[in-house]
């Protein structure tokens, strides 16, 4: 880089020496001289593992019974074309990604930037995949019965008899939502269909003063939380009821009372912004962690290696929570990515990560209570990616039919149906009945059909909330144009709509 | 760990927002020039305003790339990691995406993020969370998140860097409802306007310029003290004049007024403004200026094209039409990416002589 004489480099600057060796060294003594409280807080609680030391262990245990079925299902997971893959010609069989060698001088370790590394002469690539995917946390079969008794937290009749209402109140008020946009009466809907179980329990194991940053499909965390079906109305009509005060489009929903941050499009933003409250959290030492959604399609954003690798080295307390739902509207996950879906990208980041049988409520409650402890406790972020299947199309602008088999959603929607698994469950140990089950459905679809009426009816945002929110205090150019807009409305009330409020 | 905590002994009230009103209006009112003995390096300025800042309020943290260890890429926040520690002076890895992202969520959160960019140009890399995430966000939340968080960095030209290193964003951030974009001068400037941009509830974009870093200015006893703000949406009449109006900002206000001292010597007599703020635009405080004077040059180092320049124009002719004598001058950068080679560098960039033509002309002394 060529310096001027008086000026400063202004292209990165480059140091004598590498910069990490520099930084390493120096940051970890300043930070081990200033910080000594600080680092010995958190690696007594490292020492305290608890709970986590279990979870880690099983990732690396055998194969369970529950794997048979896992093979079954992967079919549905992975695209026809798997002929595209090349075959490895040394494919790793053990779970351990580095071999261990008989070799010498593998006893010896080189000194790097970034602490010490064994070596080989061996030369050997990491393959590419495992030859064995990496299993997934169930506790539930499909018939709704427990296949272990062990490591799951256990659910009383209360908590499971609400999670059970709330993921059929989702149902029904997916579907109904659904049909009042096909009807015209809202202008975009977007359905959790098939996600259920993700939705209610994982709201469920959290507390509520763990900060939610939704994509868009986890309108049941919001539910769970207390949000309620004519405040969902209010919202997609954009009425003055509306928290949002019609300022977006429908199902993106917020609310601060809920620790529910407004849903936002772009993609994957909320990864590194989840990263942010987290590390907030932690400034404040709060008893709450960050907890963010994203779904298979969201992964290949640069926020989610940004946001990942951020809350990693920011040691910040955030559940990244992946609904690897098999589809981004038409794009198949083999079109997404090559790895052995998300978990795998967790160790990339040096995150601890789980994947979960997505459509099992009660494996989704543990690992996601477990994962919250974690997070808090270690303060470090954890990655769940719950395996599950997008029933409903992408939106109401998706016709899903048109890229994927009709029999193949069908399947999804009846035999791997997470609501019906867990009402199975909750059934078996008594604590339902099918007259539960017609009324609640019956008194849900009728407030929602009433909540949809109602909000159809209530009047729209008043002209001033135009300029509102803008900024903190309007600015003189919005107090101007308002007063303008505000007189013109008046004096050419025929070019307004009628009813239009000032 | 916290950071040394401490009220500033001069700071007796809070910085609430009424607080900070109320400083507003009693600083424009005695506003003139910053007379005093004492002078201040830009980067000294904004390293003091930082600094104050974050000892009022714990709140307050600062981000970015070689901003700690290193004492920062331009030594703006030169001994800020010493005396508040690595958690309030936070050292990013090399993503503006990941850490522009992480400061609004943790501005979400409540606190009030300082983020750096090494160069405003990096910030394409991030625009997406400033303009998506920041900017909108308490609109679309209808007042449920705001995102006060200050983005700041060097903007516009530098020396021999190239073209993806002098790119000016005063234009594309100021066409955005919802931030607030500022653009310092001198040293007086550059304290008053980051102290107020930390404490402004909005998402702020200070635009700097590097080599405006270690040049010195004058200032008083009043911009030096711990409480000073200037406030958000007004410029600065930096020099009196009756003949010609010249608007700018940043690094050009100092050639505009090298050229009013030319001009002078000619009989011309030039109100020089700092525009201070491009968005909110103080346009009451240019329309004012043109109505005396009746003509206009306007002035920035940006592209022409849609520039601040052109919206100054525009709200002139649509506010002063019947006052103007002469048409509206316009002076900005060659519609060209910034060449490296010294020669061409020069000619893309507007100089002391093209304003100093450019006023002869409004004025009917030149062709």
């Amino acid at each position: 880089m060529h310096i001027r004489q008086g000026t400063t480099c202004t292209c990165r600057p480059s140091n004598p020496l590498p910069t990490n060796i520099v930084k390493d060294a120096t940051s970890f003594l300043h930070m081990a001289m200033l910080f000594a409280r600080s680092r010995n807080l958190v690696s007594s609680l490292r020492q305290n593992l608890g709970l986590s030391a279990i979870l880690i262990k099983r990732n690396h245990s055998s194969p369970r019974p529950v794997f048979t079925n896992y093979q079954l299902s992967s079919r549905v997971f992975l695209d026809p074309s798997t002929s595209f893959r090349h075959e490895s010609t040394a494919v790793e069989t053990q779970p351990d990604l580095v071999q261990q060698s008989d070799h010498e001088d593998d006893a010896q370790e080189l000194d790097f930037p970034g602490g010490k590394v064994g070596y080989t002469s061996e030369m050997k690539f990491i393959p590419e995949s495992s030859s064995r995917r990496i299993p997934c946390y169930r506790v539930l079969n499909e018939h709704g019965k427990i296949i272990s008794d062990r490591d799951f937290i256990p659910v009383s009749e209360k908590l499971a008899v609400r999670m059970y209402e709330q993921m059929a109140t989702l149902q029904v008020m997916d579907h109904i939502f659904y049909e009042a946009q096909r009807q015209g009466r809202i202008s975009f809907y977007l359905t959790s269909v098939g996600e259920e179980a993700i939705n209610i329990a994982s709201a469920a194991a959290l507390s509520p003063e763990d900060v939610v940053l939704p994509q868009y499909r986890e309108p049941g965390v919001l539910l769970w939380r207390g949000f309620t079906l004519e405040e969902f109305a209010n919202q997609c009509f954009g009425n003055k009821a509306d928290y949002g005060k019609g300022r977006q489009m429908p199902i993106h929903y917020g609310s601060n009372q809920h620790n529910y941050f407004t849903v936002s499009s772009p993609i994957a933003t909320q990864l590194p912004q989840a990263a942010g409250v987290g590390y907030a959290l932690k400034m404040e030492k709060k008893n709450a962690c960050a907890v963010t959604f994203i779904g298979d399609g969201g992964t290949s954003e640069g926020d989610f290696h940004a946001g990942l690798n951020f809350a990693a080295v920011m040691e910040a307390p955030v559940v990244f929570i992946c609904r690897n739902n098999g589809w981004a509207i038409s794009t198949h996950i083999s079109e997404q990515f090559r790895s052995d879906g998300i978990v795998v990208k967790g160790q990339a980041y040096g995150i601890r990560s789980i994947r979960v049988d997505g459509n099992d409520a009660l494996a989704v409650y543990s690992a996601v209570r477990s994962a919250r402890e974690m997070a808090v406790t270690e303060q470090r972020p954890v990655l769940i990616e719950a395996m599950t299947y997008r029933v409903g199309h992408h939106s109401t602008s998706d016709d899903s039919t048109k890229y994927r088999e009709a029999d193949e959603i069908q399947y999804w929607k009846m035999s791997r149906n997470p609501v019906n698994r867990f009402k199975k469950w909750v059934e078996d140990n008594g604590w339902w009945s099918e007259e539960d089950e017609s009324k609640l459905r019956s008194s849900t679809r009728k407030q929602l059909l009433q909540a949809i009426q109602a909000a159809e009816k209530w009047e729209k945002q008043p002209l001033t909330e135009l300029f509102n929110d803008v900024y903190d205090v309007k600015t003189k150019n919005l107090e101007e144009q308002e007063v303008g807009l505000k007189a013109l409305v008046e004096k050419q009330p025929q070019d307004y709509p009628t009813g239009f409020h000032i | 760990m916290w950071g040394i905590l401490r009220r500033s002994a001069v700071d007796g009230g809070g910085f609430s927002a009424s607080s900070l009103r109320r400083t507003r209006f009693s600083l424009v009112s005695a506003r003139s020039y910053a007379a005093g003995s004492k002078e201040m390096t830009v980067r000294d300025a904004l390293n003091s305003a930082i600094d104050e800042e974050m000892s009022a309020d714990p709140k307050v943290f600062v981000m970015g790339e070689e901003v700690g260890q290193y004492q920062g890429a331009y030594k703006i926040t030169k001994g800020l990691l010493e005396k508040y520690g690595p958690e309030r002076v936070y050292d990013t890895p090399i993503t503006e995406a990941g850490f522009t992202g992480i400061g609004v969520g943790a501005a979400y959160a409540g606190l009030k993020p300082v983020v750096e960019f090494m160069t405003f140009n990096f910030s394409m890399q991030a625009i997406d969370h400033i303009i998506n995430s920041a900017a909108k966000s308490n609109y679309m939340s209808a007042g449920q998140i705001n995102v006060p968080i200050v983005f700041r960095g060097p903007n516009g030209a530098a020396a021999g860097v190239g073209a993806q290193h002098s790119q000016c964003y005063a234009a594309w951030y100021a066409s955005v409802p919802g931030l607030k974009v500022l653009a310092p001068y001198s040293a007086e400037d550059a304290r008053g306007l980051l102290k107020a941009a930390i404490r402004d509830p909005d998402p702020v974009v200070f635009l700097e310029n590097e080599l405006l870093y270690g040049e010195s200015f004058p200032i008083s006893e009043e911009a030096l003290d711990s409480s000073f703000c200037l406030p958000i949406g007004k410029a600065k009449i930096e020099r009196e004049g009756k003949d010609v109006t010249i608007t700018t900002f940043s690094k050009m206000v100092g050639f505009a007024l090298k050229a009013a001292e030319k001009l002078a010597e000619e009989g011309i007599s030039a109100e020089v403004i700092n525009l201070r703020s491009i968005r909110p635009l103080d346009r009451a405080t240019i329309n004012a200026s043109v109505r005396k004077t009746s003509r206009l040059v306007t002035v920035e180092e940006g592209f022409p094209q849609h520039g601040v320049c052109a919206e100054i124009c525009a709200s002139v002719v649509e506010e002063s039409f019947s006052y103007l004598d002469a048409p509206v001058e316009r002076i900005a950068g060659a519609d060209v990416p910034m060449p490296y080679a010294a020669n061409l560098e020069r000619l893309a960039l507007p100089q002391v002589e093209d304003i100093v033509r450019a006023a002869k002309r409004a004025c009917y002394r030149s062709k």
